[in-house]
């Protein structure tokens, strides 16, 4: 299947208090094309895990949802610090966010741990002081 | 969905075909068209919005009329709780259930009544094993109704109980029928006095399987000046109240959480936050709750449409007509600590996307390509002078075939005098991303 929908979004780093707003209106978008509601919600909380992400530790980025027949796949890409123990951060329960954003309620060292479970497949390609890509596809 | 019956119309002769009303619809189901607004009933939730903004009282609520009433032999009025915040001064809730009861009605079975008995089930049901929490409050029709079609997901959050004005209506039938046995079932007629459409949606349609057994619903606002007219302050009137603080208070945003008497509750109001919570409870990022009541209207039902009195005000006078109350006065006997099968609703109506653009992904797919690329090409500015709400709405619309590009007057002046139709550029501004 050769046909597929592009939406782009940039994840602004500088603005706490709208971070997650892309997932939301993923979901929106989602539902008008009339895809299944499970992988509507699976892309939704992927996505919102990695924008969070994004904001918290590499200063936004930009993230781009291509829906293909059969699939979604979710591109996170930003310019961070990058990370450098994957196998460590994708452990549930650790995380390395700052203390002013625990107080929140984030922080909680599910991020990572939900992006992988809540999709069917999940690459991070990292490298330090360049940035982190995440690309991550749920099917339908 | 075709089949549903809303209760919110247009009409025509009063309505300007202005914008107020298109731009407010949280579910974008309206558009003017031919000078008048329209409303597409496959989006429509009734939930009144549009009535509330409209200046011209061109959107209005269809209820039954009051003559109706004397189709039947036996005539059962329902209050909701909300009715008792319209009145200035008033002390004890028996002058309107007397006004009603002078007004033709043989009896009054008080809704906040059987709102004390579903404050007692919801405190067994959060008890029960195995349940999905948080519980979602299934009382606001429109939540009922949002979380059905557009929340799929959260459909076993909903509390499976029959909302409150339902269980009046099957309770008030057996007390009909006991105290007057040679009363048939057609003899009786219910009639709930309603502060909002969308309930009488719901007693139209019902809900899934579930048939409503509610007969009549008159509008709040339109029996409130002979009601009042019939509450003299003179006459004593019977004392035929029975329901305290919990079953009065239901009628605000909050009052039914607080009835669980657990403090992980959260109640929202007002439709914007309402949607804004049932996306983050999807998305799981609300915190540890036991249960979450959430009301279409702002302040909860006093807020209701087809109510008379200002929602703050009339909670405040619920505050004060409470408050000498007790806490409850209906409650579950010994032998009688569970909920009646009866009061369960099992089914759900099918889950239907709303918006969805095409009959497939694929032609969906192609269809928003289309109108990423349509929107590059309007100006952006959401004027709504072509009918649609926003820009990307009237996109929609053309790429449906619904509407012609020529209808944007800004693009076709912007395009005449050789002016750039859109004034920023555009790949800046796409919260959407699309």
């Amino acid at each position: 299947m050769s046909e597929s929908l592009r939406f782009h979004f940039n994840v602004d780093g500088s603005n706490f208090t709208t971070a997650g707003q892309a997932s939301v209106q993923v979901k929106k978008n989602l539902r008008e094309l009339g895809i299944p509601a499970d992988a509507i919600r699976r892309v939704s909380i992927a996505m919102y895990e990695g924008e969070i992400n994004m904001v918290i530790h590499a200063h936004g980025g930009e993230a781009d949802v291509v829906v293909y027949e059969d699939r979604i796949e979710i591109i996170l890409n930003d310019h961070g610090p990058g990370i450098p123990n994957i196998e460590l951060a994708m452990k549930e329960g650790y995380s390395t966010a700052p203390d002013n954003i625990r107080s929140l309620g984030f922080g909680a060292g599910m991020g990572l741990p939900n992006m992988k479970r809540y999709t069917d497949k999940m690459d991070i390609e990292t490298e330090l002081g360049k940035g982190t890509k995440i690309t991550m596809c749920v099917n339908f | 969905m075709n089949t549903y019956e809303h209760s919110v119309s247009l009409d025509e002769s009063r309505c300007t075909g202005c914008t107020t009303c298109i731009k407010r619809c949280p579910t974008e189901a309206i558009r003017v068209d031919g000078g008048h607004a329209v409303i597409n009933s496959d989006r429509c939730i009734d939930c009144g919005e549009c009535i509330r903004v409209c200046q011209h009282h061109a959107k209005i609520a269809t209820c039954n009329k009051l003559d109706h009433l004397y189709d039947y032999k036996w005539r059962i009025a329902l209050p909701a709780p909300s009715l008792y915040g319209q009145f200035e001064g008033l002390e004890d809730v028996d002058y309107v259930l007397q006004g009603l009861l002078d007004m033709g009605f043989n009896d009054v079975y008080e809704v906040s009544q059987a709102a004390e008995i579903v404050s007692e089930y919801t405190r067994l049901y959060l008890k029960t094993e195995g349940i999905k929490k948080p519980v979602i409050s299934s009382a606001c029709p429109v939540i009922a109704r949002l979380i059905a079609l557009r929340f799929p997901y959260l459909k076993d959050n909903l509390l499976p109980i029959l909302p409150p004005m339902e269980i009046a209506a099957i309770e008030a039938r057996k007390r009909a029928k006991a105290a007057h046995p040679e009363l048939k079932d057609e003899d009786i007629g219910v009639c709930f006095i309603s502060p909002c459409p969308a309930k009488t949606s719901y007693v139209k349609n019902g809900f899934g399987e579930y048939k409503s057994n509610i007969d009549l619903v008159v509008s709040m606002s339109d029996i409130y000046f002979s009601l009042l007219n019939l509450m003299s302050r003179d006459k004593v009137p019977q004392p035929v109240s029975n329901s305290g603080m919990i079953g009065i208070s239901w009628a605000a945003s909050g009052g039914e959480a607080t009835a669980i008497f657990n403090d992980k509750y959260l109640a929202a109001d007002s439709i914007e936050n309402v949607v804004e919570m049932l996306d983050q409870i999807e998305n799981g990022t609300i915190p540890q709750l036991e249960f979450i009541e959430l009301n279409a209207c702002t302040g909860g039902c006093v807020g209701g449409v087809m109510t008379v009195e200002n929602p703050f005000i009339a909670k405040a006078r619920l505050q004060t007509l409470r408050r000498y109350l007790p806490v409850s006065q209906n409650f579950l006997t010994d032998d009688k600590k569970y909920i009646p099968p009866e009061y369960f609703f099992e089914d759900i109506p099918d889950y239907k996307p709303m918006n969805r653009l095409g009959s497939s992904i694929g032609e969906s797919m192609r269809m928003m390509s289309d109108i990423q690329k349509l929107r590059d090409g309007l100006p952006g500015i959401d004027c709504g002078s072509c009918g649609a709400p926003n820009c990307r709405a009237f996109a929609e619309d053309v790429v449906k075939g619904e509407r012609s590009l020529e209808s944007c007057i800004i693009r076709t002046h912007r395009i005449q005098n050789g002016e750039p139709v859109r004034k920023f550029d555009p790949s800046e501004r796409k919260e959407d991303g699309i």
